[in-house]
């Protein structure tokens, strides 16, 4: 079996491991680094449950081996929170029902977070388009929306 | 920083449990740093290997196994294919600028509005993130927005292989679903549009069941006005055919017309003339036929609004 070394900094936090090329990434953090907060559902691009952030935008890590990011700076759910205190989105989601089930909800919520870092005072039209890479099963958009908003307004305030 | 983290030696349990996360079958991995480099590998394995851009279109293909290689020639780490050149009378991006990178250029959205227009019509904000625009038109997916906009704008797209350097217009660059003038051994490594100066005016329609799909049916279109008057037409179909189309009979028709008498209902029945769309899940080709006719006097109507706005 043909392995690659694999170094990059997670949550920022410096991690390596050895992988086969075809690993994906999201199967990178899950199996070898541990971090299963990136959930996996389609696994071919379509549902943003595997949502992460690498240098700074927000990508599927279903949709990119392992490999390919050698050296970038990711950053998984996990990585969101500091000192233990939830970020402003994730405080929403929880405030707003923005959960349901909840399978879906580190890849809102890793999207959500790249959307208000992009554009900090979105339109509801801006809302949905930024989330319409993601999917909820539990159809439970309208406190998506609601949460995203209300981050939005809370990150303004609070700059 | 600079340690390796302990939740690697977790990781190496779970490993032990959880070993069937692997969906694409095993290939070699390539990662050239230099064009030179990527064609030696490639001119050397043929057929075996495969170009790995920005992974969009490929990586989910390999997932669901419609398609295996084994060996892939990673070249995002060739820094030569990241560059944007602009020119005095055009732009070249090299083929490993991503998406997002002329999403956010307000360069290239005044130089070349059709590209940058067409860039948010691609799959989501996550897909644009790493996808890229050479990857984008070698890939050639008949729905794909930035083949018709290559098709659309003349673009001229530059290939090394090992017999070394050629540019090939975009107009001879499609030749089939997913078949370019790009062979085995070679590598698309920038992509040189042109623009259009005064007066000018350019815009995208599609139609997608849900917003991010790729179209049913859509179309790249430029005008420009000189005196009241259209001068230069362009209309490019995509999701029509086999490849992207040029409606040249549609173009040849609105030229010379008056900006504001210009028949684009007209304009947009002959651009499907002779168009044999095929039926699939989404729509039947029937259904094609309207909706191409439709998205080109969407688009049209737009662009010579912005024309002549322009030109006032």
């Amino acid at each position: 079996m043909n392995t690659t070394d694999v170094s990059v900094t997670v949550n920022g936090r410096a991690c390596s491991g050895t992988v086969e090329p075809r690993k994906t990434l999201a199967d990178f953090l899950r199996d070898d680094l541990g971090l299963t907060g990136t959930h996996l559902a389609c696994e071919h691009g379509v549902c943003g449950a595997c949502t992460v952030i690498i240098d700074d935008r927000a990508v599927r890590s279903c949709l990119q081996f392992a490999v390919q990011v050698e050296g970038s700076s990711i950053t998984t759910v996990e990585g969101l929170a500091t000192d233990g205190e939830l970020n402003p989105v994730q405080r929403a989601f929880m405030n707003e029902h923005g959960l349901q089930c909840g399978f879906c909800t580190p890849g809102f919520v890793v999207s959500a977070t790249a959307l208000l870092a992009s554009n900090p005072d979105p339109s509801d039209q801006e809302i949905r388009e930024g989330l319409s890479g993601n999917i909820c099963r539990c159809t439970g958009y309208q406190g998506i929306i609601r949460a995203v908003r209300s981050a939005a307004s809370e990150m303004r305030t609070t700059r | 920083m600079g340690r390796v983290h302990s939740i690697t030696r977790i990781a190496e349990n779970r490993r032990l449990t959880r070993g069937w996360g692997i969906k694409p079958a095993p290939f070699d991995y390539h990662a050239p740093t230099t064009v030179e480099e990527a064609v030696d590998v490639l001119a050397d394995l043929g057929d075996d290997a495969k170009v790995l851009a920005g992974g969009q279109s490929l990586i989910p293909m390999l997932a669901l196994r419609l398609t295996r290689f084994d060996h892939l020639v990673d070249i995002g780490r060739i820094p030569a294919l990241r560059t944007v050149e602009h020119g005095d009378d055009s732009v070249t991006l090299g083929s490993m600028v991503r998406q997002h990178e002329i999403e956010d250029s307000a360069e290239i959205a005044r130089r070349i509005p059709l590209l940058h227009a067409a860039t948010p019509l691609i799959g989501h904000f996550q897909i644009r993130s790493r996808g890229t625009v050479g990857g984008s038109i070698a890939h050639a997916d008949p729905a794909a927005e930035y083949p018709a906009v290559a098709l659309a704008l003349d673009a001229e797209l530059e290939i090394i292989g090992p017999d070394g350097r050629r540019v090939v217009p975009a107009a001879e660059f499609f030749h089939g679903m997913w078949s370019t003038s790009v062979s085995d051994g070679e590598v698309l490594t920038s992509v040189r549009f042109t623009e259009w100066g005064a007066g000018s005016g350019f815009a995208v329609e599609e139609v997608a069941r849900r917003h991010g799909d790729f179209a049913i049916a859509g179309a790249a279109c430029g005008v420009q006005v000189v005196g009241g008057s259209i001068s230069r037409a362009t209309i490019a179909l995509f999701g029509m055919d086999q490849v992207p189309r040029r409606a040249t009979a549609a173009e040849a028709a609105l030229i010379g017309a008056r900006a504001d008498e210009a028949d684009l209902l007209a304009a947009g029945q002959l651009a499907v003339e002779g168009l044999e769309p095929s039926d699939d899940l989404h729509a039947s080709g029937a259904l094609r036929l309207r909706i191409g006719a439709t998205v080109v006097r969407r688009a049209l109507t737009t662009a010579l609004a912005r024309a002549t706005e322009q030109s006032a």
